[in-house]
């Protein structure tokens, strides 16, 4: 399942937020402390997870202290499907 | 005639415990604040500024999270007749030494005696501050000194005169920073009259806004306009609006919102971005009047804000349009009170070269393009040919105007100010045309992007960028393209570099990312590296943005 978010959410910040469908996001690359995403990506970033992964994520959890790689931010998608 | 202390004391002798504004931030209460507990916040600092010997008429720089403090100290600044400014707090994006240069070269320009900000902040702002620079006084906000009592007859913001300036207005970035819009109490008066007069206030009206409070349109329309005319006020943090857009639309449910004022992108973020679930429930019927304005409107973006909430009972006349710029203060014109707003379909190509707005015939591929509406009384309109002569309806040239709501000066920029001011006329730097009364805006002659409301400044993008190890100096461009999809412009950045190296590219590429946002805050939508010898340079080695943006353009689009 982890392995799953990382990819198909690399794949979509890659293609969609970096306009770079070829580049591959590391899973313990920094997204939101290196600017690679700023706060109006971050949104749609949110609505992604939830539409592909069906949970629910919490405006206030859209920070880098919650989740700033895809590492991360799988962990968190993994607790709140469990 | 009257200045901002008067009005302000008049409210809390008439109306102490009407609320003047209420304050949502996550996490707490929602926080009315009435006209009484305005003064008395504001009371404080008027005492520390008189305390800590800051003069009426020197300049205060706020740098503050938005919030009661802010809002306190900025008013507290106005009742001791000194001259508030804010600049943006540091954001966790913006690298400490990057946002040292900005508070620099506002310093450097705008010479003020104070700045205020936290104490976990001070050392930051030492830090920044030039060898023998104005800064007297740095007052830390928890360093406040209560009054003995409260005298409203001695604040001393009640002996300025309606030409003194009131307060300065900063644009963003290194070169925003450097060019402070000084704006006198009779001017900010003017335009607060005339505004309300266009927007039929009345005593059902209710603000609420999101803006920040350090741009013109939060400040004058989200911030001025409902506490000096006793509108109230639903205050929003911007930050935890673009997390969650849909806490405007709660907002304005809740407390029977009915203006707002919304740069262009923000119809297709809430559009887009707002979830049914937080929508639920949610009566928008009360909102008569969402003003579009501070980058170029769009017709489609009015089109899917309106799909969007029509079911939660949005109104289709609702949708308003606004011309503004601090340089006269801010509304110039405005749309969609008395009538609708006007589309005018116009054929693209006579547009692009022949610099007119005719009708589109039914072939030939044509824009919509909405109008800003008319001007609002204290302001005339115009529009005038590279040589400064009027052009009649339909040709486009750039926008002038004349009014009593004008900036008395760029602060300390007479250079500045003498470019801007010709014979009596602003020279807006945009381009429009009109038909009738009707302003419509079609470009603009600066180099300047504007995204998401926020004017950039192409220069320090691509300064930032040339600090990147790989990247040539004077071999970068940067520049905006409009995207339908958010409603507001795209900033591109196209690079030379040597490598031919992937994964070297790769890393360049990150650091440009990573160096251009931590230094602007801006994000950039794609970083394009090209071999040497791509960009194309005009005849004097002058950076050609249009010729470079048209040449991106063709490459990516195959």
């Amino acid at each position: 399942m982890k392995d799953e978010i990382i990819q198909k959410t690399g794949a979509y910040i890659a293609s969609t937020v970096l306009k770079q469908p070829n580049r591959v996001i590391k899973a313990d690359q920094f997204l939101i402390s290196s600017g690679l995403i700023d706060s109006f990506s971050l949104v749609d970033l949110a609505l992604f997870v939830e539409d592909t992964f069906n949970v629910h994520l919490d405006d206030s959890e859209l920070n880098k202290d919650v989740f700033d790689t895809l590492e991360q931010l799988a962990e968190l998608v993994v607790s709140r499907a469990a | 005639m009257s200045t901002f202390s008067e009005l302000l004391l008049d409210a809390y002798r008439d109306c102490p415990d009407k609320v003047s504004l209420t304050v949502l931030l996550a996490g707490s209460e929602d926080l009315p604040v009435t006209y009484r507990q305005l003064v008395e916040g504001a009371a404080v600092w008027a005492n520390t500024y008189e305390q800590q010997g800051v003069e009426p008429g020197e300049v205060v720089v706020l740098i503050l999270q938005h919030g009661l403090e802010l809002i306190f100290a900025y008013w507290g600044a106005i009742l001791h007749g000194a001259i508030p400014s804010i600049m943006p707090f540091l954001t966790e994006k913006l690298q400490p030494d990057r946002y040292r240069a900005d508070l620099s070269a506002l310093v450097g320009i705008t010479r003020p005696e104070c700045i205020v900000t936290y104490r976990e902040f001070e050392t930051e702002v030492k830090a920044a501050l030039p060898e023998n620079s104005s800064v007297r006084k740095l007052i830390v906000s928890d360093e406040l000194v209560q009054p003995a009592k409260l005298d409203v007859q001695a604040f001393k913001g009640l002996q300025r005169a309606e030409k003194d300036i009131v307060l300065l207005q900063h644009s963003s970035g290194t070169t925003g920073l450097q060019k402070g819009v000084a704006l006198a109490h009779g001017a900010v008066l003017n335009q607060l009259d005339s505004y309300a007069h266009t927007l039929r206030i009345n005593d059902k009206d209710v603000i609420v806004s999101w803006l920040p409070l350090y741009h013109d349109m939060g400040l004058i329309a989200g911030f001025l306009l409902p506490i000096l005319k006793r509108i109230p006020l639903v205050l929003l943090s911007p930050f935890e609006w673009v997390r969650s857009p849909a806490k405007l639309m709660q907002a304005v449910n809740k407390y029977r919102g009915t203006l707002t004022w919304l740069p262009n992108f923000a119809y297709n973020f809430c559009a887009m971005k707002t979830r049914d679930r937080d929508l639920e429930g949610i009566d928008l019927s009360s909102w008569r009047a969402i003003s579009n304005c501070s980058e170029p409107m769009r017709y489609e973006s009015h089109r899917v804000f309106l799909d969007r909430f029509q079911p939660y009972g949005l109104h289709e006349s609702a949708l308003c349009t606004c011309y503004a710029m601090a340089e006269n203060v801010f509304a110039v014109t405005q749309g969609g009170i008395e009538a609708e707003v006007m589309i005018d379909e116009i054929d693209r190509d006579a547009m692009q070269s022949k610099k007119l707005a005719v009708p589109a015939s039914v072939e030939a591929p044509s824009i919509k393009m909405v109008s800003a509406g008319r001007a609002i009384r204290n302001v005339k309109v115009k529009i005038v040919d590279e040589r400064g002569f009027d052009l009649p309806d339909r040709h486009i040239g750039e926008v002038v105007l004349q009014s009593d709501s004008m900036l008395t000066e760029y602060y300390h920029r007479p250079d500045a100010t003498e470019n801007a001011l010709k014979g009596g006329w602003y020279f807006t730097g945009d381009y429009g045309y009109m038909v009738g009364e009707e302003v419509f805006v079609a470009g603009r002659k600066k180099e300047m992007i504007i995204v998401a409301g926020k004017n950039v400044y192409p220069m320090d993008l691509e300064e930032l960028a040339m600090e990147v190890p790989g990247v040539h100096a004077g071999r970068v461009v940067a520049f905006g393209i409009f995207n339908e999809t958010t409603g507001t412009e795209d900033v591109i950045l196209v690079a030379e570099v040597d490598t031919e190296d992937q994964d070297e590219r790769d890393a360049i590429g990150d650091a440009i990312r990573q160096t251009v946002t931590r230094g602007s805050a801006v994000a950039l939508r794609h970083v394009y590296l090209v071999g040497s010898k791509w960009l194309i340079k005009t005849s004097s080695g002058k950076n050609a943005r249009t010729a470079n943006k048209e040449k991106y353009l063709k490459e990516t689009s195959m």
